[in-house]
Order: structure tokens, then sequence, then C-alpha cells
């Protein structure tokens, strides 16, 4: 079983209206060395499976289909190997 | 013949009743509603894919919907050369599913926009826009956030070059502040190259009731319509 990370990051052609409206805040702070803030999106899951490279077949087609539109953005991932107990054990706590 | 229109309800739409009413109730056609774990279409000559939030707008507007199992139905009737029609959150499914380019980004204001606006009908030889003929500009309104038309520099040139953009937002003054949301080129409604699937931002079917003040909407139902008796 493998946990992946995806970030999706908005292309840097398309504009980031609400990266501008937040740092307006940090404007606002008396922040001044903060520039070009850009928002994006970070998902998490699990992938069942052991064999790394099907895992990863599934997290592109996943990422390309559906948590990023290729049109406006742009997406990474990593693949760390994971063990669904350690998380269930945890929520248990 | 009377064209039958099929309006699908996605968990979040909120303009299904909307169209269902004007449709029905006010222009008097056939509706049916679509529920999006069908797959059946009921034999509908026209689909609305009506406003709303469908699926809560998580991740991207129109993207969950899109996976709909009615959307595989709409997907297929839409190749087959069938009548789709994506009114405000239906256009952004629209433009997930593929079946037109582009995307819809965040106003360029970050504010939802609730208000009416005039469109300009750019090519009036779609099934859509055929009818209307005695106006030269249409009051609709609009209310969305994500209304921020948005292509590249070669898809914009192919939807020009192929005559693909029905409506743009005009001035009826003169006025310059008429772009509700910072669209590309004004642009609020496309249609695909093969003419058969319409996108926009504005409603139509809220601009059908005489009580409402407005029936510009009506023009592009009826021309639908009158298609259909030809």
């Amino acid at each position: 079983m493998y946990k992946a990370k995806v970030l999706v990051k908005r292309r840097p052609s398309i504009l980031d209206p609400q990266g501008k409206a937040v740092e307006k805040g940090a404007e606002h702070l008396g922040l001044k060395n903060i520039k070009e803030t850009r928002i994006g999106k970070y998902i998490e899951f699990l992938v069942d499976t052991d064999d790394k490279s099907s895992a990863e077949n599934e997290v592109n087609e996943y990422c390309h289909k559906l948590l990023a539109n290729p049109i406006m953005e742009d997406y990474e991932f990593t693949l760390e190997p994971a063990s669904p107990l350690a998380s269930q054990s945890k929520k248990a706590k | 013949m009377k064209p039958k229109f099929g309006v699908v309800v996605f968990p979040g739409s909120n303009c299904d009743h909307d169209a269902y009413y004007s449709l029905k109730k006010v222009l008097g056609f056939d509706v049916v509603f679509l529920w999006h774990k069908d797959t059946n279409l009921e034999n509908s000559d026209v689909i609305i894919l009506p406003g709303g939030f469908s699926y809560g707008d998580y991740l991207r507007t129109g993207a969950i919907a899109r996976f709909s199992p009615i959307m595989k139905s709409v997907i297929d009737f839409a190749e087959k050369g069938g009548y789709v029609m994506g009114i405000c959150n239906g256009f952004q499914i629209l433009l997930e599913a593929g079946l037109l380019p582009g995307v819809l980004l965040k106003n360029k204001s970050l504010q939802f926009v609730c208000k009416d606006v005039y469109l300009s009908v750019e090519n009036k030889d779609t099934i859509f826009t055929r009818g209307i003929r005695s106006k030269d500009k249409l009051k609709f309104p609009v209310a969305h956030g994500e209304g921020n038309y948005f292509a590249d520099e070669d898809t914009l040139k192919k939807l020009v070059d192929n005559n693909q953009i029905v409506f743009k937002y005009t001035s009826l003054n003169g006025n310059d502040d008429f772009n509700p949301n910072g669209s590309i080129m004004d642009i609020a409604g496309i249609i695909n190259k093969e003419k058969n699937v319409l996108g926009l931002m504005p409603h139509p079917e809220r601009s059908c009731d005489p009580i409402l003040g407005k029936t510009d909407g009506s023009l592009v139902f009826n021309s639908i319509a009158s298609s259909f008796l030809n």
C-alpha cells in the first residue's frame, strides 16, 4: 500500500485572483517581502496495491482526469509506502 | 412536432425547477426531470444541464458531476448530434466533460455576481438562436462566482474562425462596466464546432415568465422548438 500526496497548482499563465486577494492581507499585516502568492490544492490518499508502477499509473489517471484540470492546472505527486493499520490506529487515539 | 426537454438533476442543482417551470408552465413544452444516477434520457430531444452547485462545487465546479452515470448518456447523445444546453453550472459541467473547450475561472472581482446583464447574439445561425430576430440585445440574469471564461489563444482563434462564440456580454447604454466576471473577449456563451452543444453563464430560464419583468429567455427556447417544427 502507498500513500499518495498530490499538489495541484494553477498554471503560471493563469491569473490567480484568490492569491492576489490573500496577498493584500499580507500587505495589511505589514509584511513587505511577500510576492506572487498563488493558491493551490493539497490532496492525500492511500493506493491499495504493492506494485509501485501500477500505483503511479492509477494516481496519474486520477490526477489527470479528476483532481486537476490540465487546461488550467499542473500537478505533481509523491508516493511512499504506507500501512493502513497505522492510519487506523492513529484514528483510534 | 414539439421537442421534449430533459432537465438533469444533480445533487446540488438549484435551477432545475426554474428550467422545468419555464419550459412547462410558461412555454408549454413537454419536460421531464432526469436523475443523475439514471442513464435513461427518456427520449428527450433536448437535454438541459441546469444551474446550481452540483456536488457542492467540490474540487472544481462541474468536476464531479461530469462523472455521474447520466453524463455518460448525455455525452453519447451529444456525440451523436443530440441537442444539449448547459446553463451556468451546466456550462461548467460541459467544459469539464470536454464537450466544450476552455475553462471558467473565478470572477475577476472574486465576488459572487447576481444581476441582470445584456447579451449580444454573435451567431444567429444555431438552433438555439435562429429564432431571435426581433432583438439585438437580450436581458438575462447572471448568478455565479466562477463565470470568467478563459481559453488559450489557439482555442480562441478556433472559436472565432468557426463562429462558435454565440453570446457576448454587451453594454446597453455605452456604460463600460458590462462584463460581470472578466471573461476573455466578453464571452458569455459558446457552442461546439458541430453546433449542437451550447453552454452559457446567464440564465435564459429565469427570463421567461413575464412576472419576473423579462422574457428574452423564451426567445432561446422557442427558437429550439421552432427548429423541431420545420
